[in-house]
C-alpha cells in the first residue's frame, strides 16, 4: 500500500532534482528555469483565469477524441478479432492508418473540415483508433472459446454475453488501450492546437514559443502533465485495480 | 423430445461421424460411451448446437443446459452471479437455494478462483440445473477428479436428475459411471464413428 504513493512520489521527487541542478548547471533563466521559479507565473496565470480556461479546454478536446477512438476502436477491434473474414479485409486499412503520420491527418482533416473544432478532434480521433483496434483484436483474438460455448447454449442475451462474459476478459487489453492511449492523444490535441485553434494549451505553447518565452511554455505544459498524472492516479489506476480485483482474490 | 440424426461430420475432409441417429424422450438420460478421441465430444457440441458445421438435424428444446469437462465459470463474477447472469430470470432467493443444493450455500460471494475444483464443479452443476433445463448435456463431468470428490459429484447428479427429470444426454468413457446413471447406453465405435 505505501510502496504503491511512496515509490512513484520518490522517483517525481528525483526527476525534479535533476532538474534544479540542471538549472543551476545552465545558470540562465531564459533557456532553462529552475521549477521555483515557475510557481509565481502558474499561481498569476492561474488567478487571471486564462491557465484554468486553456486547460478546460484541451480536456475537452482529450475527453471528446478520448472516448471516441476507444469506443470505435473497441467495436472494430472486437469485430476484426472475431472475424477473420473481417480482419483479412480491414487489416491492409489498419496498416495504412497505423503508419501515416499524425500530422498529415491533422492537416488533412483541417484542410478538407475546415478549422473548426470537428476537425480537430476528427483528426485525434483517427490517429489513435488504429493502436486501440490492434490491442483490442489481440484481446478478442484470446477470447475463451468455451466460454462463448457456454454462453451460446445458455442463450445469454446480447447485452449479458456482452458485459459479463466478453468485456471482463477484454478488460486487461482495454486498460492497456486506455493508458497507452490517453498518453498519445493529449500530446496529439496540442500539435492539433498549436497547428489550428486559437485556445486551448497547444494555442499558448505556440504563442509564447513564437516569443521564446521558455517559462510560460513550461508553466503551461506542466501543468497539464499534472492534471494527466492525476488522471492517471485517480481514475486509471483504481479502475484498473478494481477490474483486476477477481484474480487478486 | 429431441431427435438427432447425423448424416456426417467431417474436420478438414476427414470424416469423424457418420450415419449417427437417436432420439431422447422426455425425462430419459441416455448415455454415450466410447473411447477417448473417436468424437462423443463432438456429437455432443453438435447436438448442443455449438458446433453447426455438420450434414443432418437435430431438434432441441428451448431450455438448454451444459456441463463442460472444465468448469468454465465467469471468474470475474461470485458464485452466486454464475447462476443469476446466466440465467437472466433467476432470482436471487432461487439461485441461493440451488447453491445449498449443491453444498454451496456459504460460498455465495466468493469468486470462482477461491473454490476448489470440486466446489466449481458443483457450482457449474448448479449452474445447469438452476434453469430447470429440458435437455442437460454434460461432457465427461467426472473425469480427472479423485475417486471420493467423483463419487460425490456423482450422487449429487443423479439426485438433481432425479427431482428435475430432464432429459440427459451424457458422454464418459467409464462404463460403471453410463450403467449408474442412464437409463440407455449408446455406444460409438469405429473410424469414422457409427453407433454400435
Amino acid at each position: 500500500m505505501s510502496d504503491r504513493v511512496s515509490v512513484p512520489a520518490a522517483s517525481l521527487i528525483g526527476l525534479l532534482i535533476l532538474w534544479v541542478v540542471a538549472a543551476a548547471l545552465t545558470a540562465d533563466p531564459q533557456i532553462l528555469p529552475s521549477p521555483v521559479s515557475l510557481l509565481g507565473p502558474i499561481w498569476k496565470e492561474t488567478l487571471s483565469g486564462k491557465l484554468p480556461y486553456h486547460l478546460g479546454q484541451t480536456l475537452i478536446r482529450v475527453a471528446w477524441a478520448f472516448s471516441l477512438a476507444m469506443l470505435l476502436g473497441l467495436v472494430l477491434g472486437l469485430a476484426m478479432g472475431r472475424s477473420e473474414r473481417l480482419d483479412r479485409w480491414l487489416d491492409p486499412w489498419l496498416v495504412v492508418f497505423l503508419n501515416l503520420p499524425a500530422l498529415v491527418l491533422i492537416v488533412l482533416c483541417y484542410l478538407w473540415i475546415g478549422l473548426n473544432e470537428t476537425a480537430a478532434i476528427v483528426a485525434v480521433t483517427l490517429n489513435k483508433i488504429p493502436n486501440v483496434t490492434t490491442v483490442i483484436r489481440e484481446g478478442a483474438r484470446s477470447l475463451s472459446p468455451d466460454l462463448d460455448a457456454m454462453a451460446k447454449v445458455y442463450r445469454m442475451g446480447f447485452v449479458a454475453r456482452m458485459r459479463h462474459v466478453l468485456l471482463p476478459q477484454l478488460a486487461p487489453f482495454i486498460a492497456a488501450a486506455a493508458r497507452s492511449g490517453i498518453a498519445v492523444i493529449w500530446k496529439i490535441v496540442l500539435v492539433v492546437e498549436f497547428l489550428g485553434r486559437s485556445n486551448g494549451i497547444g494555442f499558448q505553447i505556440h504563442l509564447y514559443f513564437q516569443l521564446f518565452d521558455v517559462r510560460m511554455v513550461l508553466v503551461y505544459a506542466l501543468s497539464f502533465i499534472t492534471v494527466m498524472l492525476i488522471v492517471e492516479w485517480a481514475v486509471l489506476q483504481p479502475w484498473e485495480r478494481r477490474v483486476r480485483r477477481w484474480r487478486a482474490a | 423430445m429431441i431427435d438427432v440424426e447425423i448424416r456426417q461430420k467431417a474436420f478438414n475432409g476427414v470424416q469423424v461421424l457418420c450415419d449417427v441417429a437417436f432420439s431422447i424422450a422426455s425425462g430419459e438420460t441416455v448415455a454415450i460411451l466410447g473411447p477417448s478421441g473417436i468424437g462423443k465430444s463432438t456429437l455432443l457440441r453438435i447436438v448442443a448446437g455449438i458446433d453447426t458445421a455438420f450434414d443432418g438435424r437435430v431438434t432441441r428444446p428451448e431450455r438448454m443446459a451444459i456441463v463442460f469437462q472444465e468448469p468454465t465459470l465467469l471468474p470475474w463474477r461470485s458464485a452466486l452471479l454464475n447462476l443469476t447472469l446466466v440465467h437472466e430470470g433467476l432470482g436471487d432467493a432461487a439461485a441461493r437455494e440451488m447453491l445449498a443444493k449443491v453444498g454451496l450455500a456459504n460460498k455465495a460471494d466468493q469468486f470462482p478462483g477461491q473454490l476448489s475444483l470440486g466446489q466449481q464443479r458443483r457450482l457449474a452443476l448448479a449452474r445447469a440445473f438452476a434453469g430447470q433445463p429440458e435437455l442437460l448435456i454434460m461432457d465427461e463431468p467426472f473425469v480427472s477428479l479423485d475417486p471420493e470428490t467423483a463419487e460425490t459429484m456423482l450422487a449429487l447428479t443423479e439426485a438433481l436428475i432425479a427431482e428435475a427429470r430432464p432429459s440427459t444426454l451424457f458422454v464418459t468413457h467409464a462404463r460403471p459411471e453410463a450403467e449408474r446413471l442412464a437409463d440407455r447406453i449408446l455406444e460409438l465405435r469405429g473410424s469414422p464413428a457409427r453407433l454400435a
